[in-house]
């Protein structure tokens, strides 16, 4: 029963985390008032908003293309855990031959992201 | 976890056990960084404290605890402080999964007038059945962790590095899934197990129908998948985040990355967060590729019947010899640990975009060619 260990060990864990913050909070240095010691860390200059954070969207992108990508490979795990099972069963070309259809798919893709300048970064 | 309450209890603080050990293996991995890149640079590092500066972790752990409480006025509260804790769980999950040790099987003995047994433990958090999947699942968690810890500061640069840090882990994250699917391939199982025990005994292969048999190599995975190996550790150091791909943080550009607000034991938190993606990086080396906690060219069974003879059959000989594979796991893991930390002394580190291009241009096709190498040569083999 694997899942009674996970679930222990995440509960474990979040407790660890929160008595050690809870910890550090008493036994820290007491907190000496001042107000510009609060404000984000910055070069020097005065604090900008969070918002107005410009962020690229090739970040966006790169997130997009992993889904698709991921979701791809995963597809394959099933398929090499049981290829040699199929091997013994005689059905190693069908088995082969069908991933490499797949496969096909998957290096045009790729091939058609590289191509169309989806990762490049300036 | 277990059919009676000694099972359950010895169970459970067997994980508790493996967790600390992964904890304190932190502010000695810390020393030994320390050390060794001063002596990679020529100069002493911590030396002061104790001997050999031992006791340095000791101070450093005590400053981590006495820093002052402090939350940045634009943060977000509840994800400032969720991050930190939660660094903790990816590489916490995926290392208890992992098979440490030969399992241990013990039999009946008698403990507060019953009679326990027969058991079989493993030196292991907990066993499953899609092992790789489940590391594979629970580690990439750790880019929620980074996004949590940049949104939460309120920092253009903690934002900036997080966006940077979970673009860079996804993008290797697909290279290392395509070279694991090699690794799959030849043992034909998701459990680690499995994979450690079809390891065992001299290499020997299928070819043109005969079996081969060198009798002077173990049966290890890097003799089968050798370009997976290199691009497996390679992406396993991306997803560490470590040099040459410590891109989130890149001290010159963004101070810190995402925990540039974060200080004390949160930082602290992160930091074990990150030695625990090391390690984790490093024990799936030695379990897909170097044989797990196997003793070259003996297996457990049979160093089990050396130990006897030294020990005389019984419950302490199948402890002891759990243990020693333990150990022997645990020596192999300090390699790729080195190997981390020298790197990370040697190498410069790469621009963005050198990063992104090497990721999705260069590691994602190797690794789906070697998926077909792999896959045509099994059939050939086979066939």
């Amino acid at each position: 029963m694997p899942l009674g260990g996970v679930l222990f060990i995440v509960v474990f864990l979040i407790a660890f985390g929160c008595l050690m913050l809870w910890l550090a909070s008493k036994l820290g240095t007491q907190k000496i008032a001042d107000p510009v010691k609060y404000q984000s860390y910055e070069c020097g200059i005065p604090v900008q908003e969070k918002k107005d954070t410009k962020i690229s969207v090739k970040f966006y992108l790169t997130a997009i293309l992993f889904i698709i990508f991921d979701i791809e490979i995963i597809f394959m795990y099933p398929w090499a855990t049981t290829f040699k099972d199929s091997l013994a069963a005689g059905q190693g070309l069908y088995v082969l031959l069908s991933m490499g259809a797949f496969l096909l798919i998957f290096i045009f893709g790729l091939f058609w992201e590289v191509k169309s300048k989806a990762l490049e970064w300036d | 976890m277990g059919r009676d309450s000694f099972e359950i209890i010895v169970n459970g603080v067997k994980m508790i056990v493996i967790f600390l050990m992964m904890v304190q293996v932190v502010p000695i991995l810390v020393w030994l960084e320390r050390r060794g890149s001063a002596f990679i640079q020529n100069r002493f590092g911590p030396n002061r404290v104790g001997p050999l500066g031992l006791l340095q972790l000791l101070a450093d752990a005590v400053k981590f605890l006495t820093k002052e409480e402090f939350f940045p006025e634009k943060g977000i509260k509840f994800l400032y402080y969720a991050a930190p804790v939660s660094a903790l769980i990816p590489a916490t999950l995926a290392f208890l999964a992992i098979p440490l040790g030969a399992p241990i099987k013990l039999d009946t003995f008698e403990m507060f007038g019953q009679t326990w047994g027969p058991y079989t433990f493993l030196i292991q958090g907990y066993e499953i059945g899609v092992g790789i999947v489940f590391i594979l699942a629970v580690s990439s968690l750790a880019a929620y962790t980074i996004l949590m810890a940049g949104w939460g500061s309120g920092n253009k640069y903690a934002l900036l590095g997080a966006l940077r840090a979970s673009s860079q882990t996804i993008s290797y994250e697909l290279a290392m899934g395509l070279s694991i699917v090699g690794v799959i391939l030849l043992y034909g199982t998701f459990n680690l197990t499995d994979m450690v025990t079809s390891q065992q005994g001299p290499l020997s292969f299928l070819f043109q129908g005969h079996t081969v048999t060198l009798g002077w190599l173990p049966n290890w995975g890097i003799f089968y998948q050798p370009l997976a190996a290199l691009i497996f550790y390679a992406a396993a150091f991306a997803e560490s985040n470590r040099l040459p791909f410590d891109l989130a943080e890149g001290e010159a550009e963004l101070v810190a990355g995402f925990h540039v607000e974060y200080g004390g034991f949160k930082f602290n938190l992160f930091f074990i967060g990150e030695y625990g993606h090391c390690l984790v990086a490093s024990a799936l080396m030695v379990t897909f590729f170097f044989g797990g906690y196997q003793i070259p060219l003996i297996t457990p069974d049979e160093m089990l019947v050396h130990v006897q003879g030294l020990m005389g059959a019984g419950n302490a000989a199948a402890i002891v010899n759990g243990l020693l594979h333990h150990v022997v796991f645990l020596i192999k893991m300090a390699v790729f640990v080195w190997i981390f930390i020298q790197v990370r002394w040697t190498l410069p580190r790469f621009r963005y975009d050198q990063l992104m291009d090497l990721g999705w241009k260069t590691m994602l096709p190797w690794a789906l060619a070697n998926t077909i190498l792999t896959a045509a040569l099994i059939y050939v083999a086979h066939t």
